[in-house]
């Protein structure tokens, strides 16, 4: 999933690096007038991006929200739950971390972005209790790789930009990032997998 | 594939009223929680487009491309997608911003722009997830979270074209 306003001061550098990238060359190349043009157009398109997406946006977050309202995240969460206890093995099944690692995946899954990141951050508090120091634990690491990983069911923030421009079935590239998430998720676990098991404390960071 | 929208949309909408929801206000708070975040990224957006449009016609963008390319071409992978690809773990938004630059310019329907679409579709901002997980709970040492994050992101540009590559007879 895509969150565009995530970023914070990471952004401040990023922003200036490519205005003050593109200034100095432009001088070097002397094409002032090219990039004089280019801040108008990136406006213009800009604000026509927003407009365009804006109302498939609002569309399918009215539509997950009925979802949410209905209890379907409550039924992903049941659903998930044999697959996340083998992942999650050291999680006792019936531990309030595990409940909200479920909720988190499901919220993921639905694409309600924010009630995903305040479920998740519950349950790193909860796995925090079983962790002295300042060490992630194998759950915490496991968990923060899963979310690392995009788990939505569809991907509607850039189905909404492929409708604005034009696209002729802003979906028909669900198979492909199903096939991807999956596997690349999968590659993220074992990789995580096979550092917990032979011990990992030269990597540590 | 056309009808997983209609389809996905109606199936909601009926769960919800079987179990007594009151549909049509749930969409409607939904979709203000849409329009919200809208409103919230615009600011966002736009300054990282109008970025995105600098580098291009300054042709810092281009030279950059030039330069990968044979890496680009050895793997196989699109240079055109280099910058967003590698933007995406770092930030959510320049990655947003250069995807919209890529589906104009080479069409949502295109090879690169399905890739584009896909990669995008299948990676997350890795370092905020990072960072926003383990300050919350005052973590410092993240071990091995990092390299198997950025691994599971490698294999998803990878795989992000193989898959339009398998999927779609261009």
């Amino acid at each position: 999933m895509i969150n565009l306003a995530k970023g914070g001061t990471m952004l401040s550098y990023i922003f200036t690096f490519m205005v003050g990238v593109s200034v100095v060359f432009s001088l070097i190349f002397g094409s002032g007038d090219d990039l004089s043009r280019s801040i108008t157009e990136g406006c213009g398109d800009a604000v026509e991006l927003i407009i365009t997406m804006s109302a498939m946006m609002c569309l399918w977050s009215g539509v997950m929200n009925v979802a949410k309202v209905s209890g379907l995240t409550e039924k992903i969460s049941k659903l998930c739950a044999p697959i996340l206890s083998f992942i999650f093995k050291d999680v006792d099944k019936n531990s309030k971390a595990f409940s909200y690692i479920s909720m988190n995946v499901s919220a993921n899954l639905l694409g309600l972005g924010n009630a995903a990141t305040v479920l998740g951050i519950k349950a790193m508090k909860e796995l925090a209790q079983d962790v002295r120091g300042n060490v992630a634990s194998d759950s915490m690491v496991t968990f923060v790789v899963l979310n690392t990983a995009s788990l939505q069911l569809l991907p509607t923030t850039i189905a909404a930009m492929r409708a604005s421009y034009g696209s002729d079935s802003p979906f028909d590239i669900i198979f492909c990032v199903w096939f991807t998430s999956i596997i690349a998720l999968m590659v993220g676990l074992s990789v995580n997998k096979i550092f917990m098991k032979t011990g990992s404390k030269k990597w540590n960071m | 594939m056309e009808y997983v929208m209609p389809i996905l949309m109606g199936s909601v909408l009926l769960y919800g009223l079987m179990r007594k929801v009151a549909v049509f206000d749930a969409f409607v708070a939904g979709a203000k929680e849409g329009m919200k975040i809208l409103y919230d990224i615009a600011p966002t957006l736009i300054a990282l487009i109008v970025g995105v449009s600098m580098l291009k016609s300054s042709g810092v963008m281009g030279a950059f491309c030039e330069l990968l390319s044979p890496l680009c071409e050895k793997i196989g992978f699109p240079k055109e997608l280099l910058p967003m690809t590698l933007l995406r773990p770092v930030s959510g938004g320049s990655s947003t911003a250069l995807l919209s630059d890529v589906l104009k310019n080479y069409g949502p329907d295109s090879f690169i722009g399905r890739c584009a679409s896909v990669i995008a579709g299948s990676t997350e901002t890795t370092f905020y997830a990072i960072s926003v997980y383990f300050s919350a709970v005052n973590i410092k040492k993240i071990r091995h979270t990092l390299f198997a994050s950025l691994m599971a992101d490698f294999t998803a540009a990878v795989l992000g074209v193989l898959s339009v590559n398998l999927f779609f007879s261009q």
